[in-house]
């Protein structure tokens, strides 16, 4: 039997990269898939803990995510080709209009 | 002794194939490295008596999320990007912040204490199947979530619509 900390400290790894990826990428896309990178740590953490607690809602919970995650890839892309079709760049230190 | 070897695969490859993810210059290269760790995370879900989720992992992730992630590099120019610089000018600020916040978890796992167990065990899940129970906990303890789920994906259309529609000069 493999111990839950090491489930915590797997998706703890994997939340800390992808929050690595979207602070320091410039390219949004890789930023977007940053935040996917760091939904599916939280799944991996709830999966193991309803595993281990022996509750099905860590699962039901996964799935909502799963589902909140795909909704916010859509959206998220949308913004991307509007942003795209406006400023022709997907690099987010090239967007400073706002900058005082 | 065997779940500790496969898990231990599972973690090396996931870690090792998400920092290629955030490091690889070519968008389409971090794309399909990310198809192959989201086939590892299914296995993952497998070992902790989540076959459904598995499933559906595969299916929602690597089916659908990701081809929609191919379809937007198609407007990339993939030749600038391959020669342009990745990071961006304070990428230690972003790196210190990621490790701070490693920190701060291995000092929160240490002072983990367990909840109460709920009454579904793996006995329960082996004699009834697994889509079997979760569908029986999300369409009655969780109706209520999963009808605004329903918005939420209804929202999520309706904006991605909007947000990509050129609008027709009249």
């Amino acid at each position: 039997m493999v111990p839950l900390n090491w489930y915590i400290w797997l998706s703890g790894a994997l939340f800390i990269i992808g929050m690595a990826g979207f602070l320091m990428r410039r390219n949004i896309i890789i930023m977007f898939i940053s935040i996917e990178l760091m939904l599916n740590a939280v799944n991996i953490s709830l999966v193991s803990f309803g595993n281990f607690l022996k509750d099905m809602a860590g699962q039901v919970l996964t799935l909502f995510v799963i589902a909140v995650a795909a909704a916010e890839a859509a959206i998220g892309l949308g913004i991307i080709i509007a942003l795209f079709r406006n400023k022709a760049t997907v690099h987010v230190d090239e967007m400073n209009e706002m900058k005082g | 002794m065997i779940e500790k070897l496969i898990f231990g695969y599972l973690a090396t490859a996931i870690i090792g194939l998400s920092i290629l993810v955030i490091t690889r210059r070519n968008p389409v290269h971090s794309v399909v490295l990310m198809l192959i760790l989201f086939f590892h995370i299914a296995v993952l879900y497998l070992t902790l008596n989540a076959e459904f989720l598995a499933a559906i992992q595969i299916i929602i992730y690597a089916g659908a999320v990701l081809v929609l992630f191919l379809f937007v590099i198609l407007l990339l120019n993939l030749k600038e990007e391959l020669v342009v610089e990745r990071f961006v000018g304070i990428w230690p600020l972003g790196l210190s912040a990621a490790i701070a916040f490693a920190i701060m978890m291995i000092l929160s796992t240490t002072s983990f204490v367990k909840g109460p167990e709920g009454n579904i065990g793996v006995d329960i899940i082996k004699s009834e199947t697994n889509t079997r129970v979760l569908g029986k906990v999300l369409f009655t303890d969780y109706l209520y979530p999963f009808e605004i789920l329903s918005v939420v994906l209804l929202v999520a259309i309706i904006g991605a619509i909007v947000l990509t529609k050129r609008r027709l000069k009249s």
